[in-house]
């Protein structure tokens, strides 16, 4: 049963990745962008990633596509169809497709308890959270206790990136006034 | 036939009402529900935020801001780096290693549980702070499309 839904959302996700292609309206594309995160989201539920799925409805679906369009808002609504129709990019995005899954042939069967990355500290996460941290949920232990030092990294990434985009585009009225300014100085 | 700027949207003002009261508290839950269910800091962060831009794109810019003001925004991004690791260098003055849980109270139990209690509190804070502010960001850029062009 699990299989025939995943295939059906591969599916609904192939399909709306060539229509984002496809279609010339940005309006549509941004929206069909967003259902393509909501489609991922189930997959990611149907995967039992309840907490990746969470995510993916929220940044996806919600912010990156408020987001689109913002941007959509400074620019024109359709796309500018380019006449120049070569086969070069195909052929490359064919080729590294087909890198990309011979390279699969390699990986550990999905799910697969031999795999590296099951046998490695996985084990010792699963055994001693319950002795040493004693709540039930393995993801945050590891993420917030076992791995803080890493997670804190992590905040300090997005952190980073909060400053830059308000440094950058957050104060576009100051920086707006201060060229006025400028070009008052030289008119004076 | 010209409509009153307020009688716009009806159906969506009215809906948007009622559910960004639920996708806030829902951000809360997992914020504060993270070591029982799914989620944490980061999932709880990005839905509270998204209620502020939901709200945002329905309501305007100005309203979001006058409800939850860019500086309110600025403060959390820095807050709950400092947050996350002022909980860190608070275990070293207790003696023990940098994030290391176990001397924050008595019971190792109870220990763990605070600390990844304030570390998630602060992921949480960043994140809602730089998705708002990175809203209000793009959001308060000057649209060169009327409405009509949409």
């Amino acid at each position: 049963m699990e299989i025939y839904v995943n295939v059906v959302l591969m599916g609904m996700l192939a399909i709306i990745a060539l229509a984002i292609v496809r279609v010339r309206h940005l309006f549509a594309a941004v929206m069909l962008a967003g259902v393509y995160s909501l489609v991922a989201a189930i997959v990611f539920v149907s995967l039992d990633a309840v907490d990746v799925a969470f995510t993916e409805a929220a940044v996806g679906a919600g912010v990156s596509t408020l987001l689109f369009l913002g941007a959509l808002a400074l620019t024109t609504r359709r796309e500018k169809v380019t006449p120049n129709r070569s086969f070069v990019p195909l052929l490359v995005v064919l080729a590294i497709g087909a890198a990309l899954v011979y390279g699969t042939l390699d990986l550990p069967k999905f799910g697969d308890p031999q795999a590296p990355v099951q046998t490695h500290v996985a084990p010792f996460y699963i055994q001693d959270t319950r002795d040493s941290i004693q709540i039930p949920n393995i993801v945050t232990t590891v993420l917030a206790s076992y791995r803080g030092f890493d997670t804190l990294g992590e905040v300090v990434v997005v952190f980073t990136a909060g400053i830059g985009v308000i440094l950058l585009i957050g104060r576009a009225h100051l920086s707006q006034r201060r060229h006025d300014d400028d070009e008052s100085g030289e008119e004076a | 036939m010209k409509y009153r700027l307020a009688e716009r949207h009806k159906l969506l003002r009215v809906i948007t009402k009622m559910l960004v009261p639920p996708i806030m508290l829902f951000g809360l839950y997992v914020q504060f529900h993270g070591d029982y269910g799914p989620g944490g800091g980061f999932q709880a962060g990005i839905i509270f935020a998204t209620g502020i831009a939901l709200y945002g794109i329905v309501f305007g810019l100005d309203k979001a801001k006058a409800v939850f003001p860019m500086g309110w925004a600025r403060n959390m991004i820095a807050g709950g780096v400092l947050l996350y690791a002022g909980t860190g260098v608070w275990s070293m003055l207790q003696g023990a290693q940098f994030l290391n849980y176990n001397v924050l109270a008595h019971e190792v139990a109870h220990a763990q549980h605070y600390g990844i209690l304030l570390v998630e509190f602060g992921v949480g804070m960043t994140v809602a702070g730089v998705i708002i502010a990175i809203f209000y960001s793009f959001a308060g850029r000057p649209p060169r499309m009327s409405d009509e062009d949409w």
